[in-house]
């Protein structure tokens, strides 16, 4: 265990020693991509929602993918992980091309996304929801599932598993509750962790802090570096300027539907272009206001 | 006004043979529709198949009604994978007008000329159809009636071994819902989108809930062209499979008791007031209705109580409000 730990810290090490000499552009190759999208292309009617030329993302790094509303972001990561088809375009996860894979095959092979617009089962409990993450249980076959002697030992370690990953999210003490009966934001902690209880490779998380109190943003942060430490690779949509500068190691923008610029995160946020299509001229005054109001409030609360 | 025949009659009809016919389509039901969501509009099209297999094995072929079950059941399925293989990818709307399309299509094929000879036309099948089933009957000879509930000798083993299916297809369900599977199909009923993202392959798990849903209630038409030994076309209209939604709902959907519940109160509602109707008016207690107006309305009045059911207690008698099968939310 702790040369497991190791191990994939030097991955996390490496992966981030290597990006820091990559070139700052639009499309430009990493040294150890996970995943590896060409052309792929996605319009409604006349609008063409996603247009991306060539993007790598690479592998054990925290990548953010940010851009304005309607940029595409979140076509695109239907596209990638076949909730949505593209009218063109090929990509490959681990080397393998997977374009056109069944959604289903595509989370089986390491690559788990959330959603933008939470889908918590909230007619299940939060230990139910968790449990459906779980990968390759024997119970779920159909004639398995009518001998519970087959099954009843995996169903204990599927529960411990969960449970571990419950007290992270601070949701322990929510076991037995349905999920319907959980804050919005609690909701999106839910997704997460249901989503790592499958053992993702890259997990794809869409706007996972919209919704999410300061205080837990910050340990939603740390959530997603142990992530990273612990050798999964993630790649997320965000608007919080503040959280995409505190946490990733690379971020890739996009406009219109096609990546505009790509780069460390100090890099970026200094990119004329990135500044015209998304941040506006007054985000740094913008930032340290917010950041002036945070300090405010947590004052107010202390006193 | 006789009591103890309207009690005996409601209680006879409550747990008789019609009431396990409907329990069965019902607990079908409960797998498609009450845990994974899909709204299957045509169950009576299973129940069909199964008695239609008795009827046409046992009668136009003259091999054994044991062939015959299996042959219902491999029906069942293969009808299953016909219906669910294009439409279970697409919205859940289009199974439900497929399989209901689909029923009428079954029912007006087999009472057409075109195949009288195999299927019997617009009367159907009649003969011994259950002979090889009432030939394994093991109460005595001369035995005459229960002491309340009036069935002959045949029907009481009939009644017998029906009431021991569903206790087996029932205790085939807890054991299915309570497992990973069955956390999977309740996944699915709620969100596709989040299933899938987990690596379940949900369609897969759609067609095994159809045809396990489809093969019970073939089960249903193999119990009735046994204990009737007859099969007609026209009992396997579109409203049958709408009785079995009511039984369910009554009940609560996605209960693993609900269909039981559902059938016998259906019945105690539908022949309690068709006799109590019956012989109010023989009584001269009711002057406003006459004997023939009974039939319909008991239907009437269970429209209304269904009504009152959806608006008061929408999860059905013994459903789980938290667990509602019907909100839309
Ligand atoms: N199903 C759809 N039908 C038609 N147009 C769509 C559909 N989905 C997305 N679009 C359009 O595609 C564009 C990209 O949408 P997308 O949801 O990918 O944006 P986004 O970058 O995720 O934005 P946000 O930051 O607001 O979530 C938008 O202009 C949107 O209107
Ligand atoms: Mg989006």
């Amino acid at each position: 265990m702790p040369n497991d730990q190791a191990v994939s810290d030097s991955i996390a090490a490496s992966a981030l020693a290597a990006l820091s000499t990559v070139e700052p552009r639009p499309g430009v190759p990493k040294p150890d991509p996970i995943m590896v999208a060409d052309h792929v292309r996605r319009s409604f009617g006349g609008l063409t929602a996603v247009n991306v030329e060539h993007v790598e993302i690479q592998r054990g790094a925290i990548t953010a993918l940010i851009g304005p509303n309607g940029a595409g972001k979140t076509t695109f990561f239907n596209l990638i992980t076949g909730f949505d088809d593209a009218d063109e375009g090929t990509w490959t996860f681990n080397d393998r091309q997977v374009a056109g894979t069944a959604p289903y095959k595509l989370a089986r092979i390491g690559m788990v996304r959330t959603f933008q617009l939470t889908k918590a089962l909230s007619r299940m409990t939060v230990i139910d929801n968790m449990r459906l993450g779980a990968k390759h249980q024997t119970g779920e076959r159909f004639f398995a599932a009518i001998l519970p002697f087959l099954w009843n030992s995996q169903e204990k370690s599927v529960g411990q598993k969960a449970m571990g990953l419950l007290e992270r999210f601070n949701l322990h003490e929510k076991v037995g509750d349905f999920a319907g009966s959980l804050s919005g934001g609690q909701r999106k902690l839910l997704e997460m962790a249901r989503a790592l209880m499958a053992d993702p490779e890259l997990i794809m998380l869409d706007e996972p802090m919209a919704g999410v109190n300061p205080a837990l943003k910050q340990s939603l942060l740390g959530h997603i570096k142990t992530m990273r430490e612990e050798g999964t690779t993630v790649l997320f949509v965000e608007h919080d300027m503040d959280m995409v500068h505190d946490i990733s190691d690379w971020v890739i923008v996009m406009a219109q539907g096609e990546v505009i610029a790509e780069g460390p995160p100090d890099t970026v946020m200094k990119n004329q272009a990135v500044i015209d299509a998304y941040l506006g001229a007054h985000h740094e005054a913008q930032l340290t206001e917010t950041g002036e109001t945070l300090t405010e409030s947590s004052d107010g609360d202390s006193a | 006004m006789d009591w103890s025949f309207v009690l005996t009659q409601t209680l006879t009809q409550a747990i008789g043979i019609q009431a396990i016919i409907y329990c069965l389509a019902a607990i079908g039901l409960n797998v498609q529709f009450g845990y994974t969501g899909l709204l299957n509009f045509g169950q009576v099209a299973f129940v069909a198949a199964g008695s239609y297999a008795v009827g046409v094995i046992v009668l136009t072929f003259d091999l054994s009604l044991w062939l015959a079950i299996v042959v219902g059941v491999v029906v069942a399925l293969v009808i299953a994978l016909i219906l669910g293989i294009p439409t279970l990818r697409l919205r859940a709307d289009y199974l439900a007008i497929v399989t209901i399309a689909f029923s009428e299509l079954v029912r007006l094929t087999v009472r057409s000329i075109a195949f009288k000879d195999v299927l019997g036309g617009a009367q159907g099948l009649n003969g011994k159809l259950g002979q090889d089933f009432h030939d394994t009957n093991p109460l005595p000879a001369d035995f005459q009636s229960l002491p309340v509930l009036s069935w002959t000798r045949q029907d009481l083993w009939v009644v017998i071994v029906g009431w021991i299916l569903v206790a087996l297809f029932t205790l085939l369900v807890w054991l299915l819902v309570r497992s990973p599977w069955g956390r999977i199909v309740r996944g699915i009923r709620e969100d596709e989108a989040a299933v899938v993202s987990l690596g379940k392959n949900v369609f897969a798990y759609k067609l095994q809930a159809l045809m396990l849903g489809g093969v019970i209630g073939a089960f249903g038409g193999i119990v009735w062209a046994v204990a009737k030994q007859s099969v007609q076309p026209d009992t396997f209209r579109p409203e049958f499979t709408f009785f079995a939604y009511t039984i369910l709902l009554l009940g609560g959907a996605a209960r693993v008791f609900g269909p039981i519940v559902g059938a016998i109160l259906f019945w105690i509602i539908l022949a309690g007031t068709g006799e109590f109707l019956g012989q109010a008016i023989q009584a001269g207690w009711i002057d406003f209705l006459q004997p023939t107006d009974v039939g319909n309305i008991r239907f009437v009045l269970m429209g209304s109580g269904l009504i009152a059911l959806m608006v008061f207690r929408p999860q059905g008698i013994f459903g789980d409000r938290r667990e509602l099968a019907l909100d839309a939310k």
